[in-house]
């Protein structure tokens, strides 16, 4: 029995995401736990995903691989839980996870669920709980199929960070020009934020905030929190922001511990994107704002006081 | 040029979830195109007059599930397909969906990236993988270079391009192209579009919707002055403890 781990990295720091993932795999209780990471990574940051719960740790060392493609990215996964013989593949919803999980499932012949929010019931089948209705609903799944592939979201089962440091083996995969048929011209990446779906905390904009020259005063209140910045789907429709900010039911859906939303009424779709978060602070000039009722706190005042005032506030505390 | 847009049939994205008898209940529940599945036949449609392209538009669903083929015929699509059976799970929809692209020979499967339902993400990777044949999701630009295609795809942070030889299954997302309300022309000539009926091909592993629950009810608003955004500070430190 075995569980097979897909791990990803960021510029060479393995995700937090997929630590988690590690850990999810190590409670499965399913025997060896085989974090598969690839691309350009250095043993220390590789045997690190012990501490997390990997027994092994099998490295993809092929720089094709850095650049998340597609096909080729499935193809290492499949050979690798192939390889270990694995009854569950496991992997933390990114997306590239998103567009991976269901290649791996056909290649090795699994059963597959996302968006996987716990750990799973074994007692009467393999049961997971899933959400669905975009966050509006749960669903308890069984997965009848002997293999199974799995992508958890955020917080499925927390990270833990005792174990011991994993042997680290180079994985050889045979991978054909077909693997790489998707051909990358460009890319355009944020550089220096917190990546959004990683986020532990987010403040969020919305049209209240009237254009996009206000936005400093977002920045300013993320870069105290060390929160990551998004916004409604107004506003990235409007070109104020990128879409990669975009939160909501078409855009990310995020599922931080704390969520501060200017200037967002809370429209059904919105909270669709949001109803994950843990605590929700919304701050909005309109009492009657939907936002209030989905909310943990609530502050009806104009955002352009309110939020230099809440800035200034935190500084104090946080120091 | 073939192109097949692949459609969910789901409740309107206000609407409030409800069970009843481990089902949803349905009771004054809209049924529409999936929203992202929307954006899919939008830019298909948008290709019919940038390229010669025919569209035919396809979903697994009972009978209940015409009215929605049916709009998706009056905003532009040629023709449609429906396979007669309820949509199990994702396995399910992708087997029957590659059981009807390996006979037509599509030059590009597009839909959502996923079904604002049941949010699995899944059918576009699965039809590709099935049909050994590139998969792109989410895909937010596509425009065709002859049988070349130039895709942007969302990632954390931004997006990347990327170029694609035909033929490939794009899984999309706004903003590839803008929404499109169907006309009366439309909405007339839908009528009498063909919508052929296909029995399921059988398909083995399909996964168990064994219970259906909701979130636990939210608690109140806590409302703060905004003069006194000092006690928000304490509240997030003290009682919700996430400073």
């Amino acid at each position: 029995m075995s569980v097979v781990v897909f791990v990803e990295a960021d510029n060479g720091t393995i995700k937090k995401s997929s630590r988690e993932a590690v850990t999810y795999a190590s409670k499965l209780e399913m025997g060896e736990v085989v974090a598969v990471a690839m691309g350009t990574l250095t043993k220390d940051e590789l045997a690190s995903l012990g501490k997390n719960g990997a027994t092994k740790v099998w490295h993809a060392n092929d720089t094709r691989l850095n650049d998340g493609v597609i096909q080729a990215t499935a193809q290492v996964v499949a050979e690798a839980a192939q390889k270990a013989n694995a009854d569950v593949v496991v992997m933390s919803r990114s997306s590239l996870v998103d567009a991976i999980a269901s290649r791996v499932a056909v290649k090795i012949g699994a059963g597959v669920a996302t968006n996987v929010v716990a750990l799973p019931k074994t007692d009467n089948g393999f049961i997971v709980k899933r959400s669905i209705y975009t966050g509006k609903a749960f669903a308890d799944v069984r997965l009848d199929n002997p293999k199974k592939v799995l992508t958890i979201t955020k917080n499925a089962v927390g990270i833990e960070e005792n174990g011991n440091l994993a042997p680290v083996d180079t994985f050889s995969v045979s991978l054909s020009e077909k693997d790489f048929a998707v051909r990358r011209t460009g890319i355009e990446k944020a550089t220096g934020t917190i990546l959004l779906p990683e986020a532990d905390r987010v403040v969020s904009g919305g049209r209240g905030l009237k254009g996009p020259e206000n936005w400093g005063m977002v920045e300013e209140l993320a870069k105290v929190l060390g929160a990551a910045t998004a916004c409604s789907k107004p506003v990235s429709d409007m070109h104020w922001r990128p879409h990669h900010e975009h939160v909501g039911q078409t855009g990310i859906k995020i599922a931080p511990t704390l969520y501060i939303a200017i200037g967002i009424s809370g429209a059904i779709q919105h909270l669709a994107g949001v109803n994950a978060s843990k605590v929700i602070v919304a701050i909005n000039k309109d009492a009657e704002a939907p936002f209030f009722k989905a909310a943990t706190y609530g502050i009806v005042g104009d955002a352009f006081e309110v939020v230099p005032k809440l800035t200034a506030a935190l500084k104090k505390h946080l120091n | 040029m073939k192109i097949l847009v692949c459609i969910s049939h789901v409740p309107d994205t206000t609407t409030k979830i409800k069970f009843v008898n481990n089902k949803l209940d349905t009771t004054g529940v809209q049924f529409i195109i999936g929203p992202y599945d929307d954006y899919a036949l939008a830019r298909a449609v948008e290709l019919k007059t940038e390229i010669n392209a025919t569209v035919t538009v396809l979903n697994v669903g009972k009978a209940e599930t015409e009215p929605t083929l049916r709009k998706a015929l009056a905003i532009g699509a040629d023709d449609a397909i429906r396979i007669d059976a309820e949509p199990l799970d994702a396995l399910f929809v992708a087997h029957q969906i590659a059981a009807v692209a390996r006979q037509e020979n599509y030059d590009m499967i597009l839909m959502g990236r996923e079904s604002s339902d049941f949010n699995g993400g899944l059918v576009h990777g699965l039809v590709g993988e099935m049909l050994g044949i590139p998969s792109i999701a989410p895909c937010m630009k596509l425009e065709l270079n002859g049988r070349i295609a130039k895709l942007a795809r969302e990632i954390e942070g931004g997006k990347e391009t990327l170029e694609v030889a035909l033929p490939f299954v794009a899984g999309c997302q706004e903003p590839i192209a803008e929404w499109k309300i169907p006309n009366m022309k439309g909405i007339m000539s839908a009528r009498t579009k063909p919508l052929k009926v296909v029995p399921p091909v059988p398909v083995e592993g399909v996964s168990t919707y064994v219970s259906f629950e909701l979130p636990p009810a939210k608690g109140a608003c806590k409302m703060i002055s905004p003069d006194n955004v000092e006690e928000l500070v304490l509240l997030l430190k003290n009682e919700a403890k996430v400073l």
